[in-house]
């Protein structure tokens, strides 16, 4: 948080900076410099690999830590069973990760380590990151699509019953909206990152300045904005799962249809 | 935005490390260890359904042997009730001959010691006869001087016993 002229500015925790003197690193003339950006996700790994790994202890009456990392696997195998059935199986460990990548990235994003002079960054509020993300999710759905049924995978534009007329109308349509969806996909986690972060930076400003301006201010705007920052916290770990649930989610649907076509 | 304003700088770096660590997280959770979580999982469920599925197999046994346990006692006590209803028979006819026998035994008894006592009874007047016509003639010699023969005297006696 850069505190220029008495202001906040809301959009600085976003900022990516160079870490350990790495500019220069590069490969065929791709910067490839390892920042505040890739420490998180780094962290994320870590955490996460710690998480499975702690629980992946293969007692036969769990504890609460295997009990844990299994309610989380059945969570996704449940998810990829209910929308993509018995095949869904083999997605698991891409979907899993998917889930489990977004989920772990969102929380650590909103720690609240600035408490002890560390500041968290959300890697899922850059589109450099959801969007690859998605677009590996629409790829996969593409090549399974294609290798499970050929060209015949084009039909999924067409759907059952449309009358002949109709298709030329729908079919473009229906190419389009799915030519959409790494789009949607993507940006529609950024942009919830994104907007919670910022909604908490500018809140958070209204306290600052509120306070800094006088009791007047402070009861009339420091003090609501403060209440309000608590619940909007709740809100943010709230669509922190929601968000990571929902690009597993539209993974699997969007699974669904490259594996059972129509 | 940095996310716009920086794009041009880092797009590489963001999509690198990317890749570099949703790979350790894919191939190492995903494809190292999800496969034993979701294993020991899928083998718990199995041993449970096996567990449930033999003990409906214990139970339905256990019905079988109670039922067939009930049927057997019921047999059983079906053949004590006709044991004690012949035992039951048996005794009232053993106590009935045995009764039979007793009171013929005792009726003989009575018989012969009624007989007893009717031949006592004769006897017994037939002596009372003699000493009356005894004393007869005793008070009839010492009071009249008369001698009366012992016939006479026993027929007077006999008459007026008779009449008495």
């Amino acid at each position: 948080m850069r505190v220029a002229e008495g202001k906040v500015d809301p959009v600085h925790q976003f900022t990516i900076e160079t870490l350990f003197g790495t500019d220069h690193w590069s490969i065929g003339g791709y910067n490839i410099a390892f920042t505040n950006s890739s420490l998180w996700m780094a962290i994320t790994t870590v955490v996460l690999l710690v998480f499975v790994a702690g629980g992946a202890k293969r007692e036969l009456v769990p504890g609460r830590w295997q009990m844990a990392v299994e309610g989380l696997t059945g969570f996704v195998d449940n998810l990829l069973q209910a929308n993509i059935g018995k095949a869904g199986r083999k997605y698991l460990p891409y979907v899993f990760s998917l889930f489990g990548f977004i989920l772990f990235a969102n929380m650590l994003g909103l720690l609240p380590l600035a408490l002890v002079g560390v500041h968290p960054f959300t890697a899922t509020s850059h589109f450099t990151v959801t969007g690859v993300l998605a677009v590996m999710s629409f790829a996969i759905v593409l090549g399974v699509g294609f290798a499970k049924h050929g060209l015949h995978f084009f039909s999924l534009f067409v759907p059952h019953g449309t009358p002949v007329p109709m298709i030329p109308i729908i079919f473009p349509i229906e190419l389009i909206s799915f030519m959409v969806r790494p789009f949607s996909l993507g940006l529609r986690l950024f942009v919830a990152m994104m907007a919670g972060h910022v909604l908490l930076e500018v809140l958070s400003g209204f306290v600052i300045s509120g306070t800094n301006a006088g009791v007047g201010t402070f009861f009339l705007a420091a003090v609501p904005s403060f209440v309000l920052m608590i619940g909007i916290c709740a809100l943010e770990l709230l669509v922190a799962g929601i968000q990571a649930y929902v690009f597993a989610l539209l993974t699997c649907v969007y699974l669904n249809d490259a594996e059972n076509l129509h | 935005m940095p996310q716009i304003e920086q794009l041009a700088t880092t797009y590489s770096s963001q999509v690198f490390w990317l890749l570099v660590f949703f790979g350790i997280v894919f191939f190492v959770i995903g494809r190292g260890m999800l496969p034993k979580v979701v294993s020991t999982m899928d083998g718990r469920d199995k041993q449970i359904a096996d567990d449930l599925a033999a003990a409906e197999a214990a139970r339905a046994a256990a019905d079988a042997e109670e039922e067939a346990w009930r049927v057997q006692a019921n047999q059983q006590r079906a053949a004590a009730q006709a044991v004690i209803a012949a035992a039951k028979a048996d005794a009232a006819k053993a106590t009935e001959a045995s009764l039979a026998v007793a009171a013929a035994r005792i009726d003989e008894t009575v018989t012969a010691a009624e007989a007893r006592i009717a031949a006592a009874r004769a006897a017994a007047l037939g002596e009372v006869e003699g000493v009356a016509a005894e004393a007869a003639q005793d008070i009839a010699s010492r009071i009249a001087g008369l001698s009366i023969p012992a016939d006479e005297a026993r027929a007077a006696v006999k008459g007026v016993l008779a009449n008495g």
